[in-house]
């Protein structure tokens, strides 16, 4: 019971959070808006117990992304863009395409609601993992498993750094 | 030496005397050929245009001559001597040969030799009027019989005289060898003419002496009056020619042939009846052939260009308008007399036209004040005489007034000359007078001819004249009427001739003052041939004389000698009709009545009481202003042919050229420039239109992907929406 | 309302999906729009943990975690053109950066 509810909270602020960030005017209340939708993705994050990445969530994402969003957002000045129309001229196409794409989803969850029953046969790894505690099995896996994609992953945020970089500087 | 057979030499002496001439003169005449060919003896003074402005620098030297007494014949050295030599030479050698040729004709049983040459006009079958087949040739042939030994013993010998009369007479002028070819040209055609055995080379001589009097009337081709007068004469001359040629081919229709011995074999065989009832096909052949000879022998009405002639030097009026071209349609008229017997109403209308000719010409010549004018006018009555005789059937008279013709009239002529070359080249009979001491032999030599020409018993044109008189009375086609227009015509005749003499010889000198002092007499080589000539006029006549005479023998020669040519013997007899003796001497009396009535008129006019003329013209004005405008035929022909063709040919061929030729050309141009704007619009439209089209839909079918690409990202990022849609609508489908 | 199943976790990620879609869709801002492809990314990973966490499997999160790495250096190198856009351009508005038009 509490958990629905917990889910429902945390929903809303997601919804209601990004529903606000496509709609403002303003960029930095879209920022906001997106802020408090990504803590609300923490917090449904929590509530499916994994805590590692409830902390990266908001490390990351919160404490990183959106403060550069917001810094980008101080650079640019959005003034002028603020006075502007603020939806381009495709809105209803792309609302009617997506509001078909959400039909066709709808229509397919509906179908394929009964199929996400998995049997209850596999507790036992479920248990004998989760005595490790979330962070211990992600880093197992992490550095075992996944090492590859792991350090691939870090030549791409050095791609990234180095990119940045390079687009953001006045001269090269 | 068989002269008969090699008749050929006769007409080739003159034709080599004329192609050296013609082909080499250049380089035998010495004198400079820029020089302006004048009349002999001209002085400058006279002279008007372009003379004076050439000889500016010549005149002093011709007028000492002239003061010195200048010889003659010597002008220009040795050359001209050749010259004089060899073409005179050259006839001469004709006559001899024709000479011979007739000796030995007249000793042959037959009296008629047929040479051959060479086939000329090559056979092509034909189908006669009558439906039989024929062919269509003519050969080179040569006929020799009475008729053409006449004729070319009378142009050979009055040739040659004439020629040696040329000698002296053009010694003065430039263009000596030239005038040398063309006279020989002449007689050779001349003799192609008269020695022909068909009608197509008759023609051919026919043309050819056309063509030598335009060369020789327009001799002196620096005077336009000269070049003009040529081509009138060649012009009126081709009318004739058109009707002769007509006339030809009739007779290649009707006939089948062309040769002479075959028609008239033809014709006297029976085969044709007389045309006595009307006008048949016979009589419009002879027809058209006497239109021919109109034109040749300058008769009523194509005569216009005989007296405009005498603007060609004297000699060449003499030979060829006077004795021989002139003649070559009696000549032709009497070859074809078989035709013409059996034409009474073609045979008529000739005796009418030749006696109407006579009496227009004779009126004419009352009051021509030209010596050589009057010549003219008088050789145009004598040969209406002559068509007279031809037209009542008298055909061997009318050849007989020809042969005494050609030698008074060649005598007047060349007389006349003398006297022009006497007073310095004046032609005007009112600035002559006083003459015949000063002039005595050519004064002499003329007063014979003048008193042939009148008809004076004993001479010459008594017994031609008037022995047509008589046949035109008594012949079954003479009349009352033409025997009376022939005897008032002889009595003209015999008034303006002796008013000739005497405005010329006798009475006051009315000749001009800076002339008279050069008056002088002619040299050996012209007045030697006057002098034979008028030994012919003499004796000749006695050749003819009147079966009333009762001479017998040599007397009736000429008669006797044609009569086979004639078939004579047939037409005296139908002419020996109910006519007696008395009233042939009473006529012949009355024609000589006529003749001295005449005479005397003229002298009493113009010799004893010169003022009467002038009384008598201002009295009858306009009978005279009429008479000395010939009538007004010329105006007349100038309006009606000259004006009118030209003229109105001028129109219409110049809007056929203005309209046809010209908007054929335009034509051509507007459909060059019409196919050119069609090509324009092909290339603009079709060519480039295709390529433009491709171009087109390249456009229009890439339009629709092109608009695809905007440059939003958005944009695209829909379409991968768009496509994420049609991926699971496939799911969704399935 | 019965229980929160795995069902609603797909649904909700489906909406934030969708949201984020018609906010890159149709937004003229590009920072706008760079946030909306960070709810897209997000609505990915609640996607995983609900799935990982409904068969027990740890694998789901490792993805999550890749994936918020991924968006990390998307984000940066984004912002970094935006600023290269904004400064040779003057503008943040993506209608107006249509020099590849045809």
């Amino acid at each position: 019971m509490m958990d629905a509810l917990f889910f429902y909270f945390f929903a809303a602020l997601v919804l209601g959070g990004a529903i606000f960030t496509v709609t403002r005017r303003n960029a930095v209340h879209s920022a906001i808006s997106l802020i408090v939708s990504l803590i609300g993705v923490a917090g449904l994050y929590l509530l499916q117990q994994a805590e590692f990445l409830f902390a990266v969530q908001i490390v990351l994402y919160v404490g990183g992304i959106m403060v550069l969003f917001l810094f980008v957002i101080m650079l640019v000045n959005l003034d002028q863009a603020a006075k502007q129309r603020q939806f381009n001229r495709q809105w209803w196409i792309a609302l009617v395409c997506v509001a078909a794409v959400g039909v066709e989803i709808a229509y397919f969850v509906r179908k394929g609601a009964g199929s996400f029953h998995v049997p209850q046969a596999p507790p036992g790894p479920v248990a004998a993992t989760a005595a490790a505690g979330n962070t211990e099995q992600i880093a197992t896996m992490l550095f075992s498993q996944y090492l590859l994609p792991f350090e691939i992953a870090s030549v791409l945020l050095l791609v990234a750094v180095v990119g940045s970089v390079v687009m953001a500087k006045k001269r090269i | 030496m068989n002269f008969l057979d090699q008749i050929w030499l006769i007409p080739l002496f003159p034709l080599c005397g004329a192609a050296l001439m013609l082909l080499f003169g250049k380089f035998l005449d010495p004198q400079p050929p820029s020089a302006v060919a004048i009349a002999p003896g001209v002085e400058h003074t006279h002279d008007d245009h372009d003379a004076d402005h050439h000889h500016h620098g010549h005149t002093h030297d011709h007028a000492h001559e002239h003061v010195t007494g200048h010889d003659h014949g010597h002008h220009g050295g040795g050359l001209k001597t050749l010259v004089s030599l060899l073409c005179p030479g050259m006839v001469l050698l004709s006559f001899i040969w024709s000479a011979g040729a007739v000796f030995q004709l007249a000793n042959s049983p037959e009296h008629s030799h047929q040479v051959i040459q060479f086939t000329w006009l090559a056979g092509m079958p034909f189908h006669m009027a009558d439906g039989r087949l024929a062919i269509f040739s003519a050969d080179w042939g040569f006929l020799l019989d009475p008729l053409s030994s006449v004729m070319i013993l009378v142009v050979t010998g009055i040739g040659f005289l004439i020629h040696v009369y040329s000698t002296g007479y053009m010694a003065h002028d430039n263009g000596f060898y030239r005038f040398f070819g063309y006279l020989n040209l002449f007689v050779f055609f001349m003799l192609m003419l008269v020695l022909a055995n068909n009608y197509a080379l008759l023609f051919v001589g026919w043309e050819g002496v056309g063509l030598c009097s335009y060369l020789l009337i327009g001799f002196y081709f620096h005077k336009k009056s000269a070049g003009d007068a040529g081509k009138k004469a060649f012009v009126v001359n081709r009318v004739g020619d058109a009707g002769f040629i007509l006339g030809m081919l009739l007779m290649f229709s009707v006939l089948g042939t062309v040769k002479f011995v075959d028609v008239n074999q033809i014709l006297r065989s029976g085969h044709f009846t007389a045309e006595t009832a009307g006008f048949g096909t016979l009589s419009a052949m002879a027809l058209l052939l006497f239109i021919g000879a109109t034109g040749k022998s300058a008769q009523f009405p194509l005569y216009v260009w005989l007296p405009d002639a005498m603007e060609g030097p004297t000699p060449v009026s003499a030979l060829i308008h006077a004795a021989t071209m002139v003649t070559a349609g009696v000549y032709m008229v009497a070859r074809s007399s078989a035709l013409f017997q059996l034409t009474p109403q073609t045979s008529t209308i000739v005796a009418v036209v030749g006696a109407f000719t006579a009496i227009l010409a004779a009126s004419i010549a009352l009051v021509q004040n030209d010596i050589k004018r009057v010549l003219a006018y008088s050789t145009v009555s004598q040969l209406g005489y002559m068509f007279l005789a031809l037209g009542v059937g008298a055909y061997w008279v009318a050849v007989f007034h020809l042969f005494t013709h050609a030698f008074f009239k060649a005598l007047l002529f060349l007389g006349s000359g003398s006297v022009i070359h006497a007073v310095g080249g004046e032609q005007d009979m009112r600035r002559m007078g006083a003459l015949k001491d000063k002039i005595p032999i050519t004064h002499w030599t003329m007063f014979v001819a003048s008193l042939a020409i009148a008809g004076i018993p004993g001479l010459a044109g008594f017994f031609s004249k008037d022995e047509i008189l008589w046949q035109a009375y008594s012949s079954k086609q003479g009349s009352n009427a033409l025997y009376g227009i022939g005897l008032l015509t002889a009595g003209l005749t015999a008034f303006y001739m002796w008013r000739l003499m005497y405005m010329t010889f006798y009475g006051k000198s009315r000749v001009a003052p800076e002339v008279e002092a050069h008056i002088h007499e002619s040299p050996a080589s012209m007045t030697v041939p006057l002098t034979a000539l008028a030994i012919g006029s003499v004796l000749v006549g006695w050749l003819g004389t009147p079966k009333l005479w009762g001479f017998t023998g040599w007397f009736h020669g000429f008669e006797q000698w044609l009569e086979p040519s004639f078939a004579s013997a047939a037409v005296e007899a139908a002419k020996e009709g109910a006519h007696d003796a008395s009233t042939e001497w009473i006529l012949m009396a009355v024609s000589v009545a006529f003749a001295v009535i005449g005479i005397f008129i003229a002298r009493f006019c113009y010799h004893l009481r010169p003022e009467i003329p002038g009384a008598i013209e201002a009295r009858c004005g306009p009978v005279h202003r009429t008479l000395s405008n010939k009538w007004y035929v010329d105006e007349l022909y100038d309006f009606l042919f000259v004006n009118g063709f030209a003229k109105g040919g001028g129109t219409v061929l110049g809007a056929f050229d203005r309209n046809v030729i010209d908007g054929g050309v335009n034509g051509a141009g507007w459909l060059t420039r019409f196919s050119s704007l069609v090509s324009i619009w092909w290339d603009t439209w079709i060519v480039d239109g295709t390529v433009r089209l491709t171009s087109l839909i390249v456009k229009l079918s890439s339009y629709p992907v092109r608009i695809v690409q905007t440059g939003r990202v958005q944009a695209y990022a829909l379409f991968v929406v768009v496509g994420a849609l049609a991926f699971f609508g496939y799911y969704l489908a399935r | 309302m019965g229980p929160v199943t795995t069902t609603h976790y797909v649904a909700l990620s489906a909406a934030l999906l969708l949201i984020g879609t018609i906010g890159v869709l149709t937004r003229r801002n590009i920072v706008i729009v760079l946030m909306s492809i960070e709810l897209i990314l997000n609505a990915v990973n609640i996607n995983l943990i609900a799935f990982s966490h409904s068969f027990g499997d740890v694998n789901g999160q490792i993805f999550a975690i890749f994936v918020i790495t991924d968006a990390v250096a998307e984000a940066a190198v984004g912002l970094g053109i935006l600023i290269a856009l904004f400064r040779n351009k003057e503008t943040v508005l993506a209608d107006e950066v249509d020099l590849l038009k045809w």
